[in-house]
């Protein structure tokens, strides 16, 4: 384990310490202390790596990640875990507005709350919320997971593609052309698993499954003279 | 982008460590706003004297003689005690808008009016802004600060954030409104009127004047989420406490701490980490369109 204090070490210095461990495949683990809310601390990790943060950060932390496992005990300021594309980024604390957007893949815990715009344009990350969720979360999203063991709030899923959303609590309102759909098997067993990744202590049978009406896919002719 | 900072007290005994705590608070917002700085803190009050803070480009002439000339005029015993470009002057509150009248006759600028708060704002950075008017030596019971990255108006002093439109109120400002030139004419024709060009300061004309309607802080901070259009994290002051309330979309930041000592307010995280006690505290990110503030 080695320890980077934030106090003493420049913000360049520990994320070039860190992409240069990522990059030389060591999987080997760091831990960094101080970071008093600093913005993108540990981005851009591309390669096995385990990275505890100790404290919370701000804007943008762990970002574009590729395989690292970043832990952050704390809470994590707004695009937490933006655009990931596989690893694992675990927060103790609540995240802020658009945590995981944009993401390809990998697993967002969120052991506390998230605020808006949770897992906006999702292209293939699996996001677990813990707690609540703020509103317009899901817009847009594409594909991937969003697992959420509290409420979510107004307009989810508005514009949504293919994403899956799983709530476990209330729903404040659903978004243009999101729907709530039948959990089939497949369902609770893609949750199931998610729950177990998550260490989330709750059923996938507690869940409603909210998806794609698919109405927006195509022009319709009919609303031609609404433009 | 501009950074938001407000500190309120719940216990007297950090009240002279108030205005080095918001100084620190202050200076970590500079990324978000280095162009102008302010700050409004609301500290001793004195029976039966209001006070008056004035700001002048050419302090050495305007300041000179300013207390004997005042004294005379409105036969009265003001003090004036000039920090840098503002002065703060103390007078029997039966002498106030006599007093105002005769400051803008001298073409002195009103940065605020009040029994408690006093407002100093200047262009330049943060830590500079602070250290000309000594804000870490002050203390109070609550404060609030900005730091400004100007997007609606020009970067003076009058454009600069706290803004105050109402004895012992005032407020700071991150995002912008777009309905701002409608709602100053709606003020003006209720005989509302603002200083400035600022769409800021039309957002604290409208809270003011639905105070001055009979609306409590609460309810005129609720008619900000359908009076006004735009984004907007509002942070309010006034003489018992401070409020806040963002926009429904709420993309401007904002995070807030509270202990068994203070509640903190900030745009970012970072402006927290010198707090004592923050470790422990409870934080929280403010709900969109829900009003929260405290008083005493």
């Amino acid at each position: 384990m080695t320890t980077l204090d934030m106090s003493t070490t420049p913000l360049r210095e520990v994320n070039v310490t860190l992409q240069e461990a990522a990059k030389s495949q060591s999987n080997s683990a760091y831990e960094i202390t101080n970071p008093r809310g600093s913005h993108a601390v540990a981005v851009g990790l591309d390669g096995p790596l385990s990275v505890t943060i100790k404290g919370s950060t701000g804007y943008y932390c762990a970002g574009m990640n590729k395989s690292a496992t970043v832990r952050v005990e704390g809470s994590t300021g707004p695009g937490v875990a933006e655009n990931m594309m596989s690893g694992e980024v675990v927060i103790e604390g609540d995240a802020s507005q658009y945590a995981g957007a944009t993401g390809h893949g990998g697993l967002l815990n969120i052991k506390g709350n998230a605020s808006s715009r949770c897992g906006i344009s999702m292209k293939g990350i699996d996001i677990v919320v813990h707690g609540n969720i703020g509103h317009m979360s899901a817009f847009m999203a594409q594909k991937g997971n969003l697992v959420v063991l509290g409420d979510a709030g107004d307009a989810l899923g508005d514009s949504l593609y293919e994403a899956r959303l799983f709530v476990r609590g209330s729903v404040k309102s659903l978004g243009a052309d999101c729907i709530e759909k039948e959990m089939r098997p497949e369902h609770i067993e893609i949750l199931k698993d998610l729950l177990a990744k998550a260490g989330a202590d709750a059923k996938p049978e507690e869940f409603k499954r909210y998806g794609s009406a698919r109405k927006l896919y195509n022009f319709n002719i009919d609303h031609a003279d609404e433009y | 982008m501009c950074g938001i900072v407000g500190l309120f007290l719940k216990k007297d005994d950090l009240r002279p460590k108030l205005g080095d705590m918001l100084t620190d608070m202050l200076i970590t917002m500079t990324d978000r706003g280095p162009d102008s700085a302010g700050i409004a803190i609301y500290g001793e009050e004195a029976e039966g004297s209001t006070k008056i803070t004035v700001q002048s480009d050419t302090p050495e002439i305007a300041f000179a003689g300013l207390e004997a000339a005042l004294n005379e005029a409105l036969e009265t015993t003001a003090a004036v005690k000039a920090v840098d470009t503002h002065a703060v002057i103390v007078l029997p509150v039966e002498k106030q808008d006599a007093a105002i009248s005769f400051l803008e006759g001298k073409g002195l600028r009103i940065m605020g009016v009040g029994t408690s708060m006093e407002i100093y704002k200047e262009v330049g950075l943060p830590r500079e802004v602070a250290a000309r008017f000594g804000l870490r030596e002050m203390g109070g019971s609550h404060g609030i600060g900005h730091t400004r990255m100007a997007t609606e108006s020009a970067v003076t002093t009058m454009g600069a954030h706290p803004f105050s439109t109402a004895d012992d109120q005032c407020l700071v400002h991150n995002g912008s409104l777009s309905n701002h030139n409608q709602m100053r004419r709606k003020l003006a024709k209720k005989g509302v009127f603002t200083k400035s060009e600022n769409d800021t300061e039309v957002g604290a004309a409208y809270i003011s004047s639905r105070i001055a309607d009979g609306a409590s802080l609460g309810q005129a901070l609720e008619g900000t989420i359908d009076d006004l259009d735009g984004f907007f994290t509002f942070v309010t002051g006034t003489k018992n406490g401070f409020g806040v309330v963002r926009d429904p979309i709420a993309c401007k930041p904002a995070v807030m701490a509270e202990t068994e000592d203070y509640v903190a307010f900030a745009s970012e995280y970072r402006a927290f980490a010198d707090l004592p006690g923050i470790e422990a505290a409870k934080v929280w990110e403010p709900e969109p369109a829900t009003v929260y503030f405290w008083e005493r």
